[in-house]
């Protein structure tokens, strides 16, 4: 019976995916290379800001102050990415405050989403339709920055803590509904058989349901993953010593501001000073790469399942 | 009376036997019943605090209440209007030039085949996997006063450098441009997606009446497609009043002399928050964010219901 249905469910998941096939609305190949060069230019202005940081980064100081910020530097330098790996423990903390809030956050993310849109996918659930409005109205209201900060600092205490990182993303009002539509289309049968066979409910949804819906999981936990791994705004708003700073705080630290502090006619001396401890443009540009990076490379392999998710969620979402 | 109270006890009692009966599934759902009730739920009681004088020590409910001096405040200063001013603007222009840039795109992307089309939309979406942090960075090596790019080639075809943090006017040009550039690869798949939705049993007949690709893409594509725009539209117009805090926070590198036209509610609200220790009136103005944001979200959707009742979201 398992294997059975675990078939169905997984083709009407797939068939969800965005329609790759070629139909006869497509014309032939040749006659566009116009619109091809148009998507070829528009492809470099996106990709073309990417590669300039990269090139400062490669620059070594002097080439910077001479010539400025250059495409090709005038003298390829490692020194910037020396320094940053000279003392490394900034960088090494901040990957690991990031992985961890990460992988711990997207697996609680992932099973608390699952158990809510579980019940309230079910039509024989009596509470299923005020339990998806108190679900869904906190997507249309909600208090703000302001009462949430104070929530968190003053009545929960979670000031400069992983838990800061981690909680507010726990539990997307957008995930849930997305799980919910894959959800809808376990077939009530399945359960109900489940039932006869003498099993709970708890039991139905660890044995049955989550094995069957692997694949929105997957997409699922690739949502969150992204959302744990790019999430600067939480730490601006919780964390304030140096413990528990991730990736996208350690990179907003070394950016804002910096643009006064250099340049401002109205920074005082002890501004000017204060921006002369700063790293030297060449080093925060490959400060840059290294904490962004990877996401860079890993996201080309990532972006088609992230596709399907979003064709999926946003047409009915 | 006695008649009603029966009936009452008897909603009750029944309401206890179906309790009963979903007590599994419900058990299965309450954490996130809970999760929701502290973390969304209960920062509305906050809301009352765009009416007190907060302080710390006092907390919520101990603090002074002031009535609308909070907001007399607020309104007196120019902020407000500014605030208003700039968070509706922005996103105005965002949601027009996002639209028109993201269907062009679509359209012109179903006059391809093959491979290619993957390469481009691939390409197109790297921006909007990069956070807010770390786009800041790619702005900052163009923007930069004394070596940035955009100075160079300014000097290049003879233009006076410019110190664009310093300065108002350029920031109507430049947030705008970079909204697009990291949006346009998510917009861009939605409208295709749209498109591909499209059966293609009407090209096929417009085919054998000879009708030119062009004529294709004019009456049938966009006509077809049109309660999708409209709706996403609509959508995007009931969040009107929600800015895009790290866009309009880490671009500008949160410098005081472009404020007038890089400020909006969220970047204010933030401020006032970490740096000013200004709560009031950063109560007040979120307060406004809250309630009229509300009203506007669910304004949107009364009109997509009677748009289009299948895609209104409630």
């Amino acid at each position: 019976m398992n294997t059975s249905t675990s078939q169905t469910t997984s083709n009407e998941v797939t068939e969800l995916r965005l329609p790759e096939n070629e139909s006869s609305r497509k014309p032939g190949q040749s006659s566009n290379w116009f619109i091809n060069l148009f998507f070829i230019l528009i492809c470099g202005f996106i990709v073309v800001p990417f590669v300039l940081v990269i090139a400062i980064s490669l620059s070594s100081e002097q080439s910077i102050t001479q010539n400025g910020f250059r495409f090709i530097p005038e003298q390829f330098s490692f020194e910037a990415y020396r320094i940053v790996f000279e003392v490394p423990r900034t960088i090494i903390r901040a990957y690991g405050v990031t992985i961890f809030i990460t992988v711990v956050g997207t697996v609680i993310s992932l099973l608390m989403t699952a158990l809510m849109a579980y019940p309230i996918s079910r039509k024989d659930f009596r509470y299923n339709r005020p339990l998806t409005f108190y679900v869904f109205f906190t997507m249309l209201f909600n208090g703000g920055m302001i009462p949430f900060y104070i929530l968190m600092t003053q009545y929960l205490h979670l000031n400069d803590t992983l838990a800061a990182l981690i909680i507010p993303l726990l539990l997307s009002p957008f995930n849930i509904l997305i799980m919910k539509g894959f959800l809808d289309k376990i077939s009530l049968e399945i359960i109900e058989s489940a039932k006869i066979d003498g099993a709970r409910e708890f039991r139905i949804f660890f044995r049955i349901i989550l094995p069957l819906s692997t694949p929105a999981l997957a997409t699922l936990g690739l949502f969150i993953a992204f959302a744990y791994w790019n999430d600067w705004y939480n730490a601006l708003l919780f964390i304030d010593s140096d413990k528990y700073v991730p990736l996208q705080l350690l990179l907003v630290r070394i950016i804002t501001k910096v643009e006064f502090l250099a340049n401002s006619p109205f920074a005082t001396a002890a501004d000017k000073l204060k921006y002369a401890s700063f790293p030297t443009m060449s080093v925060r540009m490959a400060m840059a790469i290294v904490a962004g990076g990877p996401m860079l490379f890993i996201f080309p392999f990532f972006q088609r399942y992230f596709v399907r998710g979003i064709s999926v969620g946003s047409l009915k979402g | 009376m006695d008649k009603r109270k029966r009936g009452l006890s008897g909603i009750v009692s029944r309401e206890i036997v179906h309790l009963r009966k979903n007590r599994e599934l419900l058990i299965l759902a309450i954490p996130g019943i809970l999760y929701k009730l502290i973390i969304n739920y209960l920062p509305l009681i906050g809301l009352i605090l765009a009416f007190k004088y907060y302080r710390y020590d006092r907390g919520i409910f101990g603090s002074k209440w002031v009535g609308l001096d909070n907001f007399k405040f607020l309104f007196k200063s120019q902020d407000a209007y500014r605030l208003i001013r700039n968070t509706l603007g922005y996103n105005f222009v965002y949601i027009i030039l996002g639209t028109i840039v993201a269907l062009t795109f679509a359209l012109l992307l179903n006059e391809l085949t093959g491979r290619m089309i993957k390469v481009y939309q691939t390409t197109m979406f790297l921006p909007y996997f990069l956070s807010m942090a770390l786009i800041g960075f790619v702005t900052y090596a163009f923007l930069e006063s004394k070596s940035g790019y955009l100075n160079q080639i300014f000097v290049s075809i003879g233009l006076e450098p410019h110190k664009w943090f310093f300065e108002t006017k350029p920031w109507l040009f430049i947030l705008p441009i970079v909204a697009v550039w990291k949006g346009v690869g998510f917009s861009t798949l939605v409208y295709y997606a749209g498109i591909m939705g499209i059966s293609s049993e009407y090209y096929e007949a417009a085919k054998l009446d000879g009708a030119s690709r062009f004529q294709m893409m004019m009456r049938i594509t966009l006509p077809l497609l049109k309660p999708l725009i409209i709706i996403l539209f609509i959508l995007s117009l009931g969040n009107i009043f929600r800015g895009d805090f790290g866009l309009h926070y880490f671009v500008p590198n949160n410098v005081g002399l472009n404020f007038a036209t890089t400020d909006i509610i969220d970047t204010y609200v933030y401020r006032a928050l970490k740096l000013r220790n200004d709560i009031n009136s950063a109560a007040a103005v979120g307060f406004l964010q809250s309630v009229v944001g509300f009203v506007t979200v669910v304004g949107a959707n009364i009109i997509v219901r009677k748009v289009d009742k299948e895609n209104a979201m409630f």
